[in-house]
């Protein structure tokens, strides 16, 4: 009995059902409760007034852009060297939604720039380094779409990934030097963790804890889609030949 | 494999290839920002080695698909898989055959055009130099970008799409370090940076990008 069993499709997919329906029950009990609670029961903190609460959709949704990537990171690498095909399906299945956290976390962070630093937008490292990871979820996704072959699109995505993240790493501290150059000592990037007391941190986490499993249970209901997708197309393949 | 770079610059300068088309496409872009952004020597001096680096990364980028694309279709990729010499070398003579035939003139042609956005005289050196580390790195990512694609039958716009996120490093450096140069303060560490994704990308996206041609060609 070990982890490799599940990359059976048949067995993921009996063992997914299963998990499923647990996954979004949880789901919602972590994140409705959060986000009530992060809404309606905290008091509104000095400097900020109300516009803290959008720390309860912000903080999570663009850790959850990150992570979702390296994620996908070890899913490609998984079908790179054992050629599971769950493993490459689960890269495909997350990528929208990290693209989708990513928008969430952009548009969020405007709405909240807006009236605490007086503009939707800086080029700021942070930003800066958010837009590129969704231009690189763009890039991975229409690689996905391009091509028709499965087993060719799920290699080259690997591929792209893997190096990919080597860029946007490289991205990333290219992006603090570059600012740093041009303004110098950027005051606008809060480092957030610090000044958050109990009184916010404790529904923060909540939310962190009901956004992952959000994400579990959409990526497992999309790779099992692909899964059923691509067996359905087993089935036509078949039954195109057994006629002809 | 002098054989293949020779033959590769001889296909890309002679037939109605991306060897003057580049340069053109440079010389346009160029010439259009002073009537976008308005002519005050001023503010074009200001920005012009951001101006001539973006022109010279876009210009790269129109002749990338035919690094692997016309061979891909006629077959010559799938005999140079075959061949002795092995993928990751073809890769990178087609990459360097490229930057011959694409960077170097971008690169000799851009302290000429910095005349155009009023760049005083270091700046053109700085320029230059920039843009000589920095080029071979633009065409190795874009041979990369080109393998990813080279299957597809319209992928001028995805490899774009793909390629662009990948540039922005040596971007940053690059314009950073001219940017500075220009301004005479101390540019070492951006220059060292973009020597160092040069090197590395010479280095590592050869295996990348046979790896994919692999793929394409199973």
């Amino acid at each position: 009995m070990s982890l490799w069993e599940y990359a059976n499709p048949v067995k993921f997919m009996a063992l997914s059902g299963k998990v499923l329906p647990w996954i979004i029950g949880l789901t919602a009990l972590t994140l409705i409760p959060g986000l009530i609670w992060g809404f309606f029961l905290t008091p509104e903190a000095e400097n900020f007034g109300t516009s803290v609460k959008i720390i309860y959709i912000h903080v999570p949704s663009a850790m959850m852009a990150i992570n979702i990537w390296v994620m996908m990171l070890v899913t490609s690498l998984i079908w790179l060297v054992r050629r599971h095909h769950v493993s490459a399906l689960a890269a495909k299945g997350a990528a929208m939604v990290g693209l989708v956290m990513t928008v969430i976390a952009l548009f969020t962070g405007a709405i909240w720039g807006e009236p605490m630093w007086g503009t939707y937008w800086a080029w700021d490292p942070r930003l800066t380094s958010f837009l590129i990871l969704f231009l690189f979820y763009l890039g991975y996704m229409a690689l996905w779409q391009a091509i028709e072959n499965p087993d060719t699109a799920a290699d080259l995505t690997a591929v792209l990934c893997i190096v990919g993240s080597v860029f946007a790493l490289l991205s990333r501290y290219a992006v603090n030097f570059w600012n740093q150059g041009l303004h110098q000592g950027a005051s606008l990037s809060m480092d957030k963790e610090e000044n958050v007391s109990d009184v916010f941190y404790q529904p923060l986490l909540l939310c962190i804890a009901g956004f992952i499993l959000l994400f579990v249970a959409v990526m497992l209901i999309r790779t099992r889609t692909e899964v059923r997708t691509r067996r359905l197309h087993a089935l036509e393949t078949r039954e195109r030949m057994s006629d002809g | 494999m002098i054989a293949l770079m020779i033959r590769d610059i001889r296909l890309s300068v002679r037939a109605g290839g991306g060897f003057g088309l580049g340069l053109a496409f440079f010389l346009i872009v160029t010439v259009l920002v002073p009537f976008g952004v308005g002519p005050e020597s001023a503010i074009l001096a200001r920005i012009a080695p951001g101006i001539l680096w973006v022109g010279a990364l876009l210009a790269c980028l129109l002749s990338l698909d035919r690094i692997f694309q016309l061979d891909f279709e006629d077959g010559t990729l799938d005999l140079l898989a075959t061949a002795p010499v092995p993928m990751e070398g073809a890769v990178v003579v087609k990459a360097f055959a490229h930057w011959l035939s694409t960077g170097l003139p971008l690169t000799l042609a851009a302290p000429v055009f910095a005349t155009l956005l009023s760049l005083e005289s270091p700046g053109h050196y700085w320029v230059f130099l920039t843009l000589l580390i920095g080029t071979p790195a633009l065409s190795m990512i874009g041979a990369f970008g080109a393998a990813l694609t080279v299957g597809l039958k319209r992928g001028g716009l995805l490899l774009s799409l793909l390629v662009l996120p990948l540039y922005i490093p040596t971007l940053i450096f690059g314009a950073e370090a001219a940017t500075r140069g220009v301004a005479g303060l101390a540019n070492t560490t951006p220059l060292l940076m973009l020597a160092g994704i040069t090197a590395g990308s010479v280095a590592l996206l050869p295996f990348a990008a046979s790896a994919a041609i692999r793929i394409n060609l199973r």
